[in-house]
């Protein structure tokens, strides 16, 4: 099982969501999360008085797949959230241990 | 209309098909009717504009103010406006309504109206004779309310509660009754319709209003000191639709404030209405396009504050001058409101948060200044001589001495804001203390004053 953390841009997040969808990719976590990588920030006026914000508002998707199916995932998900600028976010991707499903116990992918 | 129009036409007929007594009851019950309709009419306006000059500071200015701080202080910001809805209406009734609209004095009025006594259903004929005394009464409160309230921009996100409540309610005795008596009250210092010794004239309150409390506000931001991190932390407005819906709800509960000023729903409240709105629209458009050339873009709080600037400065000439003027005092104002909030301020190192001298002091002052220049007898023919002949207003008019009775007007409520505010402050300090400590500070008011969030997202 692999699990992947895609750092995304806000925008992008239902066009991945469908592309997922797509190949039959369901379960998956969203956080609203901010960062940056070598994206610059930009910058704010309010009233005269300068503001350069540098965390950017970002979305964070995690999910957990089969193994087999991680090259796939991971091909829908870039395509899915590339603008092709600077800020479109990073994928990272971890080797997981064991998944369990509360409700009944399953274990490993079948509790995927 | 209709209505007063109607028993007028019939009179004639009346006076035909009657004889000796009769006529003359009738008569005088044609005349109570058309006097009834007319108290009707400015009546059902005046109640209107009262409602609507309550609205400028709760949603209005708390929303304005609210969304400008920071998070942690939200709720805090926003209760100072609220508060005062309460703390001065009941001065207001105690005390405050005598003290600014009782007696004859130059100064300050006196005791006749305290408690209420004597304030009813009958019109006062020295400020108001078609509407009942109590809508006078209550429309003047709400002008007290707002007014102490504009001061919390400056002083924002670092004042006790405590201090707060002691200050605005000395404030209101010591610099807002006497400065109402003086320019509006009967026989007051400065009140041109009354025979004061300096006629200045002031409509809606650019210099009770926005002066004293604009001024004030200074004196609150120079003598509290700068907010714990001001100007190298962030502290960016946490919600700038709040501010927003604030600042529209401002400029629409100004027709209350202004085209109300006239006390009747006569042709003159229509022209009030004009000006305000006019003045309102240029000094968006300056501010605006002032920010677009300096810094690049035309930001959203650009606009609404040069709405809240223009709608300032055209208070105290919203009864005297004609569309047109109104349009320059409003663009004058979004400029020099813009250089103030943005320049000024930064160069003299002052922490007035949300800019309450920079709009109301300044934009006040221009206004009051202003209105010496544009005021025109064409539009307000209420200055009259002994033989009752309209006398000219301001340098329109060819009356150019006018301008500097304007300034002295200014002058003195400058110098009863700075006076007044500095020696309450020091009272607050000696008493309770006007400044929260570091901790609280950091923590933000709405927690360490209230116990409560603004903003609860696991709720």
């Amino acid at each position: 099982m692999k699990k992947i953390e895609a750092i995304i841009q806000p925008f992008k997040l239902d066009e991945v969501k469908e592309a997922l969808k797509g190949i039959g990719i369901d379960g998956m976590t969203i956080t609203e999360v901010r960062g940056h990588g070598r994206q610059k920030g930009h910058k704010e006026v309010y009233r005269g008085q300068e503001y350069n914000v540098d965390l950017l508002p970002k979305v964070k998707i995690e999910m957990v797949i089969p193994s087999n199916r991680y090259e796939e995932v991971l091909r829908t998900v870039t395509a899915a959230a590339r603008s092709g600028k600077i800020g479109d976010g990073k994928i990272f991707v971890y080797d997981v241990a064991e998944a369990v499903r509360i409700r009944n116990d399953d274990r490993g992918e079948s509790a995927l | 209309m209709n209505l007063r129009v109607f028993p007028l036409l019939l009179a004639p007929a009346m006076l035909l098909a009657q004889d000796g007594a009769g006529v003359n009851a009738r008569l005088s019950a044609v005349e109570a009717a058309a006097k009834s309709a007319q108290s009707a009419g400015d009546n059902a306006w005046m109640l209107v504009s009262a409602a609507l000059v309550l609205m400028m500071t709760g949603p209005g200015l708390a929303l304005f103010y609210g969304g400008l701080v920071r998070r942690k202080n939200v709720l805090g910001t926003m209760m100072q406006s609220f508060v005062l809805m309460a703390v001065v209406t009941v001065i207001w009734a105690v005390a405050g309504y005598s003290l600014a609209f009782g007696g004859s004095g130059p100064f300050i009025g006196d005791f006749h109206f305290a408690l209420l006594q004597n304030v009813g259903a009958a019109p006062n004929p020295d400020y108001a004779s078609t509407i009942p005394q109590q809508t006078f009464m209550v429309y003047q409160l709400m002008f007290a309310i707002i007014t102490p309230a504009l001061i919390s921009g400056a002083f924002a996100e670092r004042m006790k509660f405590s201090a707060m409540l002691l200050f605005t309610a000395l404030w209101s005795l010591l610099v807002y009754f006497p400065m109402a008596h003086m320019v509006w009250g009967k026989g007051g210092f400065l009140n041109a319709f009354s025979g004061g010794s300096i006629p200045c004239f002031d409509f809606a309150g650019g210099t009770v209003v926005h002066i004293t409390s604009g001024v004030s506000a200074l004196v609150c931001a120079l003598y509290l000191g700068k907010r714990g991190g001001y100007p190298s932390t962030p502290m960016k407005p946490h919600n700038m639709t709040l501010s927003f819906i604030g600042a529209c709800l401002l400029w629409v509960g100004w027709f209350g404030f202004n085209a109300g000023s006239a006390l009747a729903a006569s042709p003159l409240a229509t022209s009030a209405f004009v000006a305000t709105h006019f003045g309102a629209a240029a000094a968006a458009l300056t501010w605006m396009v002032a920010e677009w050339i300096h810094v690049g873009k035309p930001s959203v709080l650009g606009g609404i504050s040069g709405a809240v600037a223009g709608l300032v400065a055209i208070t105290p000439a919203s009864g005297f001058v004609k569309p047109f003027p109104a349009l320059l005092i409003g663009a004058c104002a979004g400029v020099l409101c813009y250089f103030m909030v943005v320049k000024a301020k930064h160069a003299f190192g002052y922490d007035d948060s949300l800019d309450a001298f920079g709009v109301h002091g300044c934009g006040g002052t221009l206004g009051a200044l202003l209105t010496g220049v544009f005021a025109t007898s064409l539009v307000n023919d209420g200055l009259k001589d002994a033989a009752g002949r309209v006398q000219p207003l301001g340098a329109v008019d060819g009356h150019f001495g006018q301008i500097w009775n304007q300034a002295i007007g200014c002058a003195i409520s400058w110098v009863l804001a700075i006076v007044g505010t500095l020696v309450i402050l020091k009272i607050c300090d000696l008493l309770v203390g006007v400044r929260v400590s570091k901790e609280e500070e950091l923590q933000g008011l709405d927690l360490s004053q209230h116990g409560e969030e603004g903003y609860i997202l696991e709720a």
